[in-house]
């Protein structure tokens, strides 16, 4: 049993690690107070621009054309991410309806680019990222060989970026503002907090976790872009959701959901996993955040301004 | 109430024409001559009777999926789940088709029978729970659809795999079809088939029950406002799985008609884009079912027309999904037309009333 642990191990961090990241973005834009389910086509505009800075970088700068690509997902994440927070903040738009329009001009916009450049709409990408063991802790006995054994550096960039959200959400007083905003925004205008500017900033950091979580699928797992992010989106989303909108909630939920993803994955090659049927283990993850909801309905921990516009006349 | 009507399809009208342009900006920057993509567009949805026959059957399914987010909206409910429903509904059919070796006839009712009911129990599960949990139903449907993306994933190559893919499930017998060869044949062997008819009566019946009936009447009263409707005696609990449930008849419809209608197979590790574009379409339908009619139309022609532009002068097809995506985009950001509108009317009127003031000054000057 622990040879199969051992084995899937690195393939479910793998796999976690961009819904984590995707995750943590919801997390700041659902604080803040608006509902991003444009993280779906977010994911995809950090997998479009990583994979075309990638293939156009790494014949020139093979060292660094990765880290490039990551850049260049983070940064038009964020850009792209200003027109949900344009229509939210600045518009008072319905934010699922904008979140929609996100996924589908995103999904649409992207291939439509790529056709353009490669005929397909697929760009793939020479090298992904390489797995590496870290020197001594690999050593450690069971613990070295499943956490730092043939792991991806992005693994512990986007750890970093999680423990560094959360020191900035709880310990900070731009943490402190943000959460105000998205459980009584009256309240924290009414104490000087710029509602709209904050709204803003935490959109744009979740469309720039959201695109480096796209740009890591492509240099970790898929190596090509191909105009989806196959539902990753979605998958945070209900991460965010079953983690109640905390960070070491969502680090739980996306690695149960990871776990679990993998497992439906090599299922037909590992004989002892056959046994579960793969259909429940992919459909796992949205049962569970339907039954959390369910068992959480008297006491969500929504932020309670989520989803609704700021509007500085109302009472 | 007339002037609401009509600035509501004035917004849909800019942002459609705000979407083209978006289109043709795009076509532009990607040194294409956007006059031209239009033109063959336009042409490869309507330019014979096939093709116009492929546009009407391009837009059944996007007549149910947007009635059913239309639907669901009027009672302050908000169906993401259309594709998910839509994906059940054409599991069911597809099952009916390849298990029954019915007549014809009895095999297409029975088939239709099985999408309305896949497809309502799929949405009455979200709206059970929303009525009885408050449980939001933008998260459920959205958990939804990939609960039906997964289970149509292993269920098509378990119990209905095709000879030579792993990836869809067998043909379906031509007696399990949408598609009748008279229909066929009027229009020169296009994709049309039976759907369209049972669209217009969907759309007809949805009217009718929306405005007509007391069941309409009550559903339209949770949507204005649910603490009123209470108190005035309806049970709102009851009419938002009500809601719902209708919502996925209608979209569990769309999968029949697309499924064994447009299609002869059902496809694995596809969510049909057609739920999101019936968001499209519901909204710029105004959500009344003849707006449905009329939106889901006109995005049927562009998606056919796409694939016409791309073999005649290369402009990737993507452009026509571009389009309706920045049509949902302006359509959600109408607010800022209207803020504008707004603007110009008054400065407007007051530039009216000033010049009226003028006149009815000088008016009682020439009578002194």
């Amino acid at each position: 049993m622990l040879e199969i642990i051992v084995k899937i191990f690195p393939y479910a961090i793998a796999f976690t690690i961009p819904l984590l990241i995707t995750s943590l973005g919801g997390l700041f834009s659902e604080r803040s107070g608006v509902v991003n389910i444009g993280l779906e086509g977010l994911m995809v505009i950090g997998m479009f621009s990583g994979a075309l800075v990638i293939a156009r970088t790494e014949g020139a700068y093979p060292g660094i054309s990765i880290w490039l690509g990551l850049l260049a997902a983070v940064v038009c994440g964020a850009l792209f991410a200003l027109l949900h927070a344009f229509a939210c903040v600045s518009l008072n738009a319905d934010q699922v309806i904008s979140g929609i329009a996100i996924n589908m001009v995103a999904g649409a916009l992207t291939v439509y680019l790529a056709r353009n450049m490669t005929g397909s709409g697929n760009i793939h990408i020479i090298n992904g990222l390489k797995r590496l063991n870290i020197p001594v802790l690999s050593e450690m006995p069971i613990l070295g060989k499943l956490f730092f054994t043939g792991t991806y550096a992005t693994t512990w960039v986007v750890l970093a970026i999680l423990g560094l959200s959360a020191f900035i959400l709880y310990k900070t007083r731009f943490g402190l503002r943000l959460r105000a905003c998205g459980e009584h925004p009256h309240a924290a205008d009414s104490a000087g907090v710029n509602v709209y500017l904050v709204r803003y900033i935490a959109v744009a950091v979740s469309g720039a976790c959201a695109g480096l979580g796209g740009a890591i699928v492509i240099v970790t797992l898929s190596g090509e872009f191909n105009g989806s992010a196959a539902g990753m989106g979605f998958l945070a989303l209900a991460a965010l959701i079953f983690g109640q909108w905390k960070p070491h909630g969502i680090l739980g939920a996306t690695f149960f959901f990871g776990l679990a993803s993998t497992i439906a994955n090599v299922s037909q090659a590992i004989p002892q996993l056959a046994q579960v049927p793969a259909i429940f283990l992919k459909t796992f993850p949205y049962i569970v955040t339907l039954i959390a909801l369910v068992l959480s309905s008297k006491s969500s921990q929504a932020p309670r301004a989520a989803g609704q516009p700021y509007d500085k006349g109302k009472r | 109430m007339r002037i609401k009507l009509n600035s509501q399809y004035f917004l849909s009208l800019v942002a459609v024409i705000l979407g083209l342009a978006a289109g043709a900006v795009l076509m532009a920057a990607t040194g294409k001559n956007p006059l031209e993509g239009y033109l063959y567009l336009f042409r490869g949805g309507l330019m014979n009777l096939e093709r116009i026959g492929n546009s009407l059957a391009t837009a059944t399914p996007l007549i149910f999926t947007g009635l059913s987010v239309a639907f669901a909206f009027r009672t302050g409910l908000f169906n993401i789940g259309a594709a998910g429903q839509m994906l059940i509904g054409g599991l069911c059919a597809t099952a009916v088709g390849l298990t029954l070796a019915w007549p014809k006839p009895l095999l297409l009712t029975a088939i239709i029978i099985a999408s309305m009911l896949g497809g309502g129990l799929w949405a009455a599960l979200p709206g059970w729970l929303k009525a009885r949990f408050n449980v939001h139903e933008v998260v459920s449907t959205i958990m939804m659809n990939w609960i039906a993306y997964w289970a149509v994933f292993y269920i098509i190559p378990l119990h209905f795999k095709g000879p030579y893919l792993e990836t869809e499930s067998r043909r379906i017998p031509e007696a399990a079809s949408l598609k009748i060869p008279w229909l066929t044949s009027l229009f020169n062997g296009s994709y049309i088939n039976l759907g369209i008819f049972l669209a217009l009566i969907f759309v007809v019946l949805s009217a009718f029950i929306l405005n007509r009936t007391v069941l309409g009447y009550e559903l339209k009263a949770v949507g204005f406002n649910r603490h009123a409707a209470e108190a005035a005696g309806i049970n709102v609990n009851r009419n938002i799985i009500f809601s719902m449930s209708i919502a996925g008849i209608l979209a569990g419809l769309g999968g029949a008609t697309f499924y064994v209608g447009y299609a002869s197979n059902m496809q694995i590790g596809v969510l049909p884009s057609h739920g999101f574009d019936g968001i499209a379409v519901s909204l710029l339908g105004a959500n009344s079912p003849w707006g449905v009619l009329a939106a889901a139309l006109f995005f049927g022609l562009l998606h056919t027309g796409k694939g016409f532009m791309n073999a005649m002068i290369s402009i990737p097809p993507e452009i026509a999904d571009t389009i309706i995506a920045t049509v949902i985009y302006f359509a959600a950001t109408s607010v800022l037309v209207e803020r504008i509108w707004s603007r110009y009317r008054q400065k407007r009127a007051s530039a009216l009333a000033l010049k009226d003031k003028g006149k009815a000054e000088t008016g009682t000057g020439g009578a002194v």
